[in-house]
């Protein structure tokens, strides 16, 4: 007996989804955008606990300091600052030799110099202890070697001597949490409303729509203004709040898709079988919207980021000493003549999220697209 | 074609009315009033002012007051600004905002048309690229980071034109502003321009075009005539936006129009200006939608309007 053959499998057929993983990858912008994406979020995520400063901590004597690859303080600035902090101990500096690791000094007054006063250079954020090498004259001449504490503000500081790198990356905490939550309560109630009406169709689908209708004519900016008066400074339930209105656009597209997807024959089969309309809204209609509404949701994203920088602009947003990239942008924008780098990295940063969400929409979008394969 | 006209404003009229409604009690739902100031008003003064506004009356009562007085074309008198009433307000600055924003349409419309067109053209080619490149810039930049730009480059490093001010509505004033407002909807319209025409482009009657040996031009101008269709669509609330002005232009350019109101009114519960600012937007939402129909069966025969 000859064993038996085993028949040849069937020919392995392309899901959708696999389909569209396929031309998706294919694709290098939305590939690249996805990896700038990925990337964004780790630093926004962990950044912050690696740049050293935390992000509301003042440094008092680095005010707008432009971004520098190399430490603070420069050593050009030093014999300024020593004599600053020699006039607060009333007096005056001199024989300053800047070191690597510490500047030498010679201080001398009228009277005996207290030796208490010499604090003024721990308090300083460029110095440390001051080490007392020699006291000559009964105190009136102290030689002294002060420790310089190196720090890096690779992208400066702003105006009230923050690190700019701290706060850029939890300002992108703040504007892609605020991008996600929103673009997500938007997500569920328009996806859940328009599959509603869509599928129950007839009055109930009338009623519903006419409703968003009316929600759709009533201006946006309107809204917005009167969910930040009714919420105050909340800004998490502000963006639900605001999440809350951008389901409209959500609701129709789904609603159409819905009214086409519920005349195929495996609904019809679904219903002949007696499964319950939401066991066929779960199990049928909404997992074959999904397609148009990943990309509504990408390009939703940024629209959302932007909303919250535009409301920043206007002052409504998030409040400080927490920040976004909105309050960053528009803090950067009135002194853009001055300090520029106040505006240029959060910038940079904000628009360099938003192209790559809208090169992925776009990706997206294409590679879902059934007419295109 | 006028009596669909005078339908369609028929039916715009309960819309109104509700959009009316619902931001009249929404507006006075929020907590405060016009007359909160930091320091509160004496009790005795506080109590004149709300009957001097009728909002001492139950709220019904206000309501059918604003309605019957909005009936006769009154606005009322502006809690906010309080010389003015919102009438004069809306005199001085809707024809600023609605230059400034006619303008910004009109150029975004002769810039961002034809630009789609070429990526169209040559889709998938380097000129295509850097067209849906520069959109995506236009839409993802926002106008509040442009503004600031432009005033640095062109009124203080080149000193070609003023950082701001209106100064009676002098082109040079005029510029700025117009190329802030227009650079997001230029890259919208080349976005939408780009999809409909490669849609267009696929099309039987312009592959016959292009057996019979036409030229490029021809065919662009026969395939223009699809192509507008949704980019007339997304025109038409665009322009009701554009031409109601817009804050951020506004406040950073310091000129007079009203986008400002919507803001500043709802801020300071001025609520006759808000209301008056909701009723302004929704008319020309109502009318350039009117418009966009009345575009559509001109372009596609296939679509009758009765």
């Amino acid at each position: 007996m000859s064993e038996a053959v085993p028949l040849p499998a069937p020919p392995a057929g392309r899901t959708l989804w696999q389909d569209a993983r396929i031309r998706l990858l294919r694709n290098r912008a939305a590939v690249a955008s996805l990896v700038v994406l990925a990337l964004m979020t780790l630093i926004c995520s962990f950044g912050p606990w690696f740049t050293g400063h935390p992000y509301d901590r003042v440094y008092q004597d680095y005010v707008r300091v432009p971004a520098s690859l190399s430490a603070y303080p420069k050593a050009e600035a030093l014999p300024a600052a020593v004599q600053r902090i020699a006039s607060r101990i009333r007096a005056t500096s001199s024989e300053i030799t800047v070191e690597a690791q510490e500047v030498r000094l010679v201080l001398t007054a009228q009277r005996p110099i207290d030796q208490r006063l010499l604090v003024y250079f721990d308090r300083s954020d460029q110095f440390g202890t001051p080490r007392l090498l020699a006291s000559e004259q009964d105190g009136r001449r102290l030689a002294l070697a002060v420790p310089i504490k190196r720090q890096h503000f690779l992208l400066g500081t702003d105006s009230n001597g923050r690190d700019l790198l701290t706060r850029t990356l939890v300002a992108g905490r703040v504007s892609l949490a605020i991008g996600l939550l929103a673009t997500g309560v938007a997500l569920v109630i328009g996806v859940v409303y328009g599959a509603t009406a869509g599928y129950l169709g007839g009055r109930i689908d009338m009623v519903m729509m006419r409703i968003v209708d009316v929600l759709y004519s009533l201006p946006f900016i309107f809204l917005v203004i009167l969910l930040v008066v009714f919420f105050g400074r909340n800004f998490i339930l502000m963006f639900l709040a605001v999440g809350a209105i951008e389901w409209l656009d959500m609701a129709r597209i789904v609603r159409g898709q819905t009214l086409s997807i519920k005349r195929q024959d495996y609904v019809l089969a679904a219903e002949a079988l007696g499964v319950s309309t939401g066991g066929i809204l779960k199990r049928h209609v909404i997992p074959n919207t999904l397609g148009p509404v990943i990309v509504y949701v990408t390009l939703l994203v940024p629209k959302v980021i932007l909303l919250e920088s535009f409301l920043s602009f206007l002052g409504l947003g998030v409040q400080e000493p927490m920040t976004s990239w909105g309050v960053l942008i528009s803090d950067g924008a009135r002194a853009i003549q001055a300090t520029p780098w106040m505006l240029v990295f959060p910038a940079v940063f904000l628009v360099t999220t938003l192209f790559a969400l809208n090169f992925l929409g776009d990706g997206l979008r294409d590679a879902l697209d059934p007419r295109d394969r | 074609m006028l009596t669909y006209i005078l339908r369609r404003f028929a039916t715009a009229i309960p819309t109104l009315f509700v959009i009316v409604t619902l931001s009249f009690f929404l507006m006075r739902l929020a907590p405060g009033g016009p007359f909160d100031l930091e320091q509160p008003l004496e009790a005795k003064v506080m109590e004149n002012l709300r009957r001097i506004y009728q909002l001492d009356q139950p709220l019904h009562a206000q309501y059918l007051t604003y309605l019957g007085a909005l009936l006769r074309g009154d606005f009322g008198p502006s809690f906010y600004f309080r010389d003015f009433s919102i009438a004069e307000l809306f005199a001085q600055g809707l024809p600023v905002s609605m230059r400034l924003g006619a303008s910004a349409l009109l150029l975004a419309l002769t810039i961002g048309g034809p630009l789609g067109a070429l990526a169209a053209f040559r889709q998938n080619g380097g000129a295509d690229h850097a067209v849906m490149g520069f959109a995506t810039a236009g839409i993802t930049i926002p106008n509040f980071v442009v503004a600031p730009v432009l005033q640095i480059v062109f009124g203080l490093s080149l000193a070609w034109l003023p950082v701001g001010g209106w100064n009676g509505g002098a082109f040079r004033n005029t510029v700025l502003p117009i190329m802030t407002l227009a650079l997001p909807q230029i890259a919208v319209i080349a976005r939408m321009t780009r999809a409909a025409m490669i849609e267009t482009l696929r099309a039987n009657h312009i592959r016959t075009l292009r057996a019979q040996g036409l030229s490029g031009a021809t065919i662009a101008l026969h395939a223009g005539r699809g192509a507008a269709l949704p980019v007339i669509s997304y025109l038409g609330p665009a322009a009701a936006s554009l031409l109601t002005g817009s804050v951020v232009v506004e406040t950073i350019f310091g000129i007079p129009g009203i986008g400002r109101y919507f803001v500043e009114g709802a801020l300071n519960r001025d609520y006759t200006l808000v209301m008056g600012t909701v009723v302004v937007v929704a008319i020309f939402v109502l009318v350039f939608n009117l418009v966009v129909d009345i575009l559509y069966a001109l372009l596609d025969p296939r679509v009758r309007l009765d």
